[in-house]
């Protein structure tokens, strides 16, 4: 479907689209398209706090040219889209995500995720993402246009990188490949062992966890020499891999959720100058101005959280990203929830904005943070000249159920099909029952 | 004060000293021959001039204890000693009777417990691996005869005899039905004499112990598995020719004529096991676990007698902050008030007896006996609760006091038995003694005469003896001299002046308080010596020192911080205009009140008022009728019995947890009402609950009375056991799923025939009709039972289902026996079939947007309930998931999202639709006057995600109130401030303290694994398979 003409209303377009029954192996991923492209009469949230009412967005070769009221649009063959009373957010970025990686996670045919080994830093996740995965159109119905996918497993992971979600392979959905590097720390907490478990052994499991730590020390010590040594008798691919952080074009993401566990995260950046983010950090409120006075990230794996402990204060995962907010600390929220897939990542900021985050705060957690953490904000993450024209519009509010509505969806100004899976067997039933 | 041992026989002399000489000599047994001279001995003791105390309450001053052959002959004052009787002087001292410990494995082997390192995985034992003719159950080990593996051991008893027992109930801690125990006393004799009463009592527990059977994992499995056995052993009875020689139900129907105890070891468990106790007509003997003190009126109500271990936890090290943040409030509050049990106890007048068992170290018993004192036992309750007590549970008439007849076990004490300061220096068992502690039984301290007799000189001098280390001697200086003894020999040695270098050394023995040895002085020369007592040192009076009074935290209901201090009690309520969405015919309705009367909805409309009542401002906010949500798996200590396919049997009710913080968080998301279902691990699962969250209350009063029973079902992967590759447990595919259900429901409809046949009962010859109790004959059982209900709409099912040909399957199974399938939860294909299940009259409870997960939901969709509700079914949402069960709302409004769902009806699908499914739409579910005041209050639309429950009430009871929950905050704050101050001050006070351990929560789920519940969270599964 092309609309190489002047002024096609979106709602219009909506409902061609939902009439279109087909399984998702002909949702196509759309073309490159080089033309210019309209949004107009637009609520424009950029994505840094601010709400621009009622402007319009010129689009260029994929690419954002222009953000103003009353722009004028040419009559030539260009696409316009008329927005009136709808909101248009940027692409929201799923900041840490197993997406791709596995298709059905209790079937061990369709994970590929976990690697054997404790160190494995040149174990690449992109190369076994799966661009074809029905979960991936799930997420983009909801508003979600990138995600980082992440490797799990041993204690050094792998790298992750960074893919848009319209795409025919991995080598296509590659939107910065090998991002950074994925270290998981060991649990640094006492913890009774009753019951024998065999996954914890008895002793002390903080002698133990240090001990993990320091051979993950040992091994960044060998890694960063290797990367100032000139020459190399040998390659060493594990070494290889890591060079990235030691410049910084690559991040070391941690995956932490104690205090004990963030703090050693810290001293990595310490002793080793890397940019270092924190992933988990349920407890990251606790040392917040610690982790702002660092410089470190972190990425809230899951908003949508009990609390830690029974003293807690029962909404204290729901008003963490406030207090990181307040601290100053560059936060993003997530949802590695593995029932829902990820498709909930604007409801997780809804929540935050219920509890203390402004709404503009709370989508820049899923966007322009996001992107900064993922080191992919010069390109996305606010709707600002410039950057990539990955955004999407609702019908009301994206972070609110009530009235989150997404009809339309742009990768680099590629308008993409929001047909998924459920939308088709949602309308293969009611046809059944003959429901409108 | 001098003490001396003045014995006839001289040869005796070392009476004190040698106690394992004198071991072994009780009355040889007839039938065992002698190699050697069998020496028969008759030995009569009287011990003269104590403080006797003859039992609990009765002391007799100056009193003669008079022991013949073992046996106490006379205890009194003015008692003709006789002739052959050894005299024991215990001027000063005090006789206790010894104490008895029910709660003993003393001399037992203990079982290997298999190590369960959880595998969900692993083929299942389906059946029991004790060889020979015993019960189809492992865990029922009821033919265990303690009697017959007692081995008497002298290490261990020492430890109990150190400690002031004598005597002790053993039996094997293992198993869920653990035989008999048997009464010994700790003599080290043959097993022959110690066994006083072979007998005694018969032990039951929940913990299956080194069973390997897969059966019963889980606490409700336990408690089914209890019953069912009560329920075998009356129909064994008769000995019904189908079973054959069963020897465990055999053995358990002989264990029913003795006491029986229950290890409970919690306050709950305490409740739960009297409960079977009240279904059989049997009262348990409690073995409590220290946390009982939490809940004393419901201990209370039991009518128990209480075990009461005195295992009091240590402190933590808490300094490290990042260590004590992982560190619950309710574990520092336990350590603190932990010893105050037994004082709890006492104050309640409940009987109670007292165990050194749970101590890490028998060796502690005395010292957390007294810790329990300083905390408000007292010491004749004590005293009791070491000897009349227990020996009046089990019914002995051999030991507890020192009252004639009774064996002599006694011990003798240098002062009151549970005074710091007192030392036990004699146990004696069996009328032998056992020697604990004599160094100080003839105490050395006071003024003597020293007199130093050489070739050349002789000298005289003073010495003061201080205690069994110290003494100094008064010549030209007052000299300190080395000094030691150990109530027989002494060493003195000394300088002759202050200063001196070189030093005068002697050696001797005590005779009788006079002492003489040999020696050398300054100079090399050798001397006799002797030192006569001269006189008592006047005692320094005890400055004693006063302990600061207790400050103690409170008891919380439930006991953690977000706890009541006294529970709540409904009031009146007005709240006033406030958008309200009835789920009635009048929809939704702007600025009105409902009044709040009694629990009940008292009036819904514009402008109300009430006297006396208290207002809440409702303007700008939104109140809608409680959350119910069909499907959660809270505040239940097990959830899944899998270990066979068929386990309805098991019943939720039994092992609810009202102390689950996850009723408070849910309270906090305006839950009012959770159907709390059994697991998803087998085809027909266990007998559901229906509660209140009614935070604070017991297991009891959470239950939502007079709702209709429900059991679950479970179709597809987990029953098929698709996540193990080993598989053993039949089913292994949805066509054997379909299978076990027809299965049962023909068992159970022959069963009611059978019943019905065997109830019909005879007519007499006079034309009299006589119906026969039909469980006579036929085995009453407890999974056929529940089936039974079903067929004849008694009990209705939610049956955890996914694909669309399990549940047509399903429900066939269900028009062929003529039952309905109430509701389908999970349901995530139910759009396939909507039709079918409306046909069926079957209602749906689904996830919102769950999928992808395991390969049954890979078809789920978000659009699930839209189309279910727009063909007519009554759909719910429910949550499966203790986390987002605080945001039902939110995932109601899903299907605004998804599938254009008006609003009103998107509500209803969390509040008045799960009311319909589960029956009790006539009480909760709307607004409406007459039904229960269970109510939320919101700040916002509650189908927005900006809305947060402001108020949660419950029958008129508010039990969740945001600005209270504030101040509870700022109180847990400061509490666990105060408990960690005091850890850290023990610390510093050189009391020893324990690493700072997590506390964990167990959160029980329907295995389904895929998401993260925090740091401290420990998989129910995991924990119960334990």
């Amino acid at each position: 479907m092309t609309f190489s003409m002047k002024n096609i209303f979106g709602f219009l377009f909506y409902g061609l689209l939902s009439l279109s029954v087909a399984a998702q192996e002909t949702v196509y991923p759309a073309p490159a398209y080089n033309g210019l492209l309209f949004i107009k009469n637009a609520v424009v949230h950029v994505g840094d706090g601010q709400v621009l009412d009622g402007v319009t967005i010129m689009i260029k070769g994929g690419k954002i040219e222009k953000i103003a009221k009353d722009l004028p649009i040419p009559m030539d063959d260009v696409k316009v889209f008329d927005v009136k009373g709808k909101h248009v957010y940027p692409g929201l970025i799923l900041s840490s995500s197993v997406l791709g990686l596995v298709e059905v996670n209790a079937v061990r045919a369709t994970a590929d995720f976990n690697e054997l080994g404790e160190f494995n830093p040149s174990i690449r996740s992109i190369v076994a993402y799966n661009s074809d995965s029905k979960v991936i159109n799930t997420l983009r119905s909801n508003g979600i246009l990138l995600a980082g996918v992440t490797p799990q497993g041993g204690l050094i992971s792998g790298s992750s990188s960074v893919v848009q979600l319209d795409a025919w392979n991995w080598e296509d959905a590659g939107y910065k490949p090998d991002n950074g590097i994925h270290l998981n720390m060991p649990d640094l907490i006492n913890r009774p062992n009753p019951f024998g478990d065999a996954s914890n052994p008895p002793g002390d499991p903080l002698k133990r966890g240090m001990e993990q730590v320091d051979k993950m020390k040992a091994f960044f010590r060998e890694a960063k020499a290797y990367a100032f040594e000139p020459a190399h008798a040998s390659t060493n691919l594990k070494y290889e891999a890591v060079k990235g952080l030691f410049n910084k074009s690559q991040k070391l993401f941690v995956h932490a959720d104690a205090v004990r566990e963030m703090l050693v995260a810290v001293d990595f950046s310490k002793e080793f100058g890397m940019d270092v983010v924190i992933v988990g950090g349920s407890e990251s409120f606790q040392i917040a101005p610690l982790l702002k006075a660092n410089n470190i990230a972190v990425i809230l794996s899951q908003m949508h959280s009990l609390p830690t402990a029974t003293d807690d204060d029962v909404d204290q995962p729901y008003k963490t990203p406030a207090m990181l907010q307040q601290a100053g600390v560059l936060f993003a929220i997530n949802d590695e929830d593995g029932q829902t897939r990820g498709r909930n990542l604007a409801f997780n900021a809804g929540t935050a904005a219920a509890y203390g985050l402004t709404k503009e705060q709370a989508l820049q957690a899923i966007t322009l943070n996001a992107a900064r953490i993922l080191g992919i904000a010069d390109r996305t993450g606010s709707l600002e000249p410039g950057k990539d024209a990955n955004f999407v519009v609702s019908e009301g509010d994206i972070l609110d159920m009530r009235s989150s509505v997404i009809t339309q969806a742009f990768i680099q100004g590629r308008l993409i099909d929001l047909t998924d899976k459920h939308k088709q067997l949602n309308e293969r039933y009611k046809h059944k029952y003959s429901l409108k | 004060m001098r003490k001396f041992f003045r014995l006839l026989s001289g040869r005796h002399a070392v009476i004190g000293l040698t106690a394992t000489f004198l071991a072994g000599h009780l009355q040889a047994q007839t039938t065992f021959p002698v190699n050697g001279i069998a020496a028969e001995k008759q030995t009569t003791y009287a011990f003269t001039h104590a403080t006797l105390i003859v039992r609990p309450g009765v002391t007799i001053q100056d009193a003669t204890l008079l022991v013949k052959d073992g046996r106490i002959v006379a205890a009194g004052e003015k008692i003709q000693l006789p002739v052959q009787a050894m005299v024991v002087d215990c001027k000063g001292k005090y006789i206790y009777p010894s104490f008895i410990d029910l709660y003993s494995d003393y001399g037992l082997p203990v079982p290997e417990r298999p190590s369960r390192g959880f595998n969900f995985s692993a083929p299942a034992q389906l059946t029991s691996n004790q060889k020979g003719a015993y019960g189809w159950n492992q865990a029922i080990r009821s033919d265990i005869s303690a009697a017959a593996l007692f081995v008497v051991d002298d290490s261990k008893a020492k430890n109990f005899r150190d400690q002031g027992f004598g005597t002790v109930l053993t039996h094997q801690k293992d198993g869920i039905a653990r035989g008999t125990g048997t009464l010994a006393t700790l003599a080290n004799e043959k097993e022959n004499k110690v066994i006083l009463k072979e007998r005694a009592a018969a032990f039951y527990s929940f913990s299956k112990g080194s069973s390997t059977q897969s059966y019963p994992t889980s606490l409700m499995g336990s408690i089914a598995l209890l019953r069912q056995s009560f329920i075998d052993g009356k129909w064994y009875a008769s000995r019904p020719a189908k079973e054959g020689l069963n020897l465990s139900l055999q053995a358990w129907n002989n264990n029913q004529a003795l006491p029986g105890f229950f290890e409970a070891n919690d306050k709950w468990m305490a409740v739960r096991a009297d409960r079977i106790g009240d279904e059989f007509s049997t009262q348990f003997i409690i073995k409590g676990g220290g946390n009982e003190y939490q809940r004393i009126a419901d201990m209370k109500a039991t009518g128990a007698t209480f075990i009461l271990p005195l295992n009091f936890p240590q402190a933590m090290d808490v300094e490290d902050p990042n260590d004590a943040r992982f560190v619950s409030l309710a574990d520092m509050k336990h350590w603190e008030l932990a010893p105050t049990n037994p004082a709890a106890f006492e104050k309640a007048g409940i009987p109670f007896c007292l165990t050194a068992a749970d101590l890490k170290d028998t060796k502690q018993f005395l010292a957390s006996l007294r810790k329990a004192i300083e905390y408000g036992l007292t010491e004749n309750k004590a005293l009791e609760a070491l000897t009349i007590t227990p020996a009046a549970v089990i019914g002995t008439t051999d030991v507890g006091t020192l009252e004639p007849g009774k064996w002599a076990n006694f011990l003798i004490t240098s002062g009151p038995v549970f005074q710091e300061k007192t030392i036990i220096y004699q146990n004696w068992v069996q009328g032998e003694k056992y020697a604990v502690n004599e160094s100080g039984w003839s105490a050395v301290n006071g003024l003597y005469t020293l007199t130093l007799t050489g070739a050349q000189q002789s000298a005289s001098y003073l010495l003061e003896v201080k205690s069994a280390t110290s003494a100094r001697l008064f010549a030209k200086d007052t000299i300190d001299a080395k000094f030691s003894s150990d109530g027989k020999f002494v060493r003195i040695s000394f300088p002759e002046t202050k200063n001196g270098k070189k030093t005068t050394r002697l050696s001797g023995v005590n005779n009788d308080g006079s002492w003489q040895g040999t020696g050398e002085d300054t100079a090399g020369n050798k001397l006799l010596w002797t030192a006569v007592f001269k006189s008592d040192v006047a005692a320094k009076a005890d400055s004693i020192k006063k302990k600061a009074p207790l400050s103690l935290g409170k008891i919380q209901f439930p006991f953690n911080g977000y706890g009541w201090d006294t529970l709540p009690v409904s009031t009146t309520i007005l709240i006033r205009n406030a958008t309200v969405w009835t789920n009635e015919g009048d929809g939704k309705i702007e600025g009105a009140d409902v009044l709040v009367k009694d629990g009940k909805i008292a009036a819904v409309g514009k402008s109300l008022s009430a006297a006396g009542a208290q207002v809440i401002d409702g303007t700008g906010k939104h109140l809608t009728p409680g959350i119910i949500d069909e499907h959660s798996h809270i505040a239940a200590m097990s959830i899944n019995e899998g270990a066979q396919s068929v386990t309805s049997e098991v019943r939720i009710a039994d092992n609810l947890n009202p102390e689950d913080i996850n009723i408070y968080r849910q309270l906090s998301g305006g839950v009012t009402s959770s159907h709390i279902l059994h697991g998803s691990a087998n085809t027909i699962g266990g007998q559901t609950q229906l509660i209140k969250l009614r935070w604070g209350s017991n297991p009891e009063a959470l239950k939502f009375a007079g709702a209709d029973p429900f059991i679950k079902f479970a179709l597809g992967e987990n029953v098929k056991r698709t996540s193990s590759s080993q598989n053993n447990r039949f089913p292994d595919s949805r066509m054997g799923v379909e299978e076990v259900l027809a299965d049962a429901f023909t068992r159970a409809r022959d069963y009611e025939a059978a019943i019905r046949a065997a109830g019909t009962g005879t007519t007499t010859g006079k034309g009299k009709k006589v119906t026969a109790d039909p469980f006579a004959t036929v085995r009453r059982d407890l999974e056929l039972d529940a089936l039974v209900e079903i067929l004849n709409s008694k009990r209705f099912i939610t049956c955890h289902s996914y694909v669309q040909s399990e549940i047509t399957a399903a429900m066939r199974v269900g028009d062929r026996f003529g039952f309905r399938f109430n509701t389908f939860t999970h349901i995530l294909e139910g759009y396939k079939v909507a039709d079918k299940m409306k046909a069926h009259g079957a209602n749906a409870s689904t996830f919102s947007d769950w999928w992808a997960y395991k390969m049954e939901v890979v078809d789920a969709i978000p659009y699930n309930a839209g189309i279910m509700q727009q063909v007519g079914l009554n759909v719910a949402i429910n949550s499966d998931d203790a986390e987002m069960a605080r945001r039902l709302n939110q995932e109601a409004a899903k299907s605004v999202k998804y599938s254009g769902m008006s609003e009103e009806d998107a509500l209803k699908m969390v509040t008045l639709n799960p009311a319909k499914m589960l029956h009790v739409d006539n009480k909760v579910g709307s607004i409406k006057v007459g039904k229960d005041a269970d109510l939320v209050l919101w700040s916002d639309n509650p189908l927005s995600i900006y809305a947060k429950a402001e108020k949660t009430i419950v029958d008129g009871i508010i039990y969740f109130d945001r600005t209270r929950d504030l101040a509870l905050r700022a109180a847990i704050s400061a509490e666990r401030s105060r408990l960690v101050q005091k850890m850290a001050g023990e610390k510093k006070g050189g009391v020893p303290t324990v690493p700072a351990q997590a506390s964990m929560e167990i959160m029980q789920t329907c295995s389904e694994h895929f998401h993260r519940h925090g740091l401290l969270v420990v998989d129910g599964e995991q924990a119960n398979n334990q």
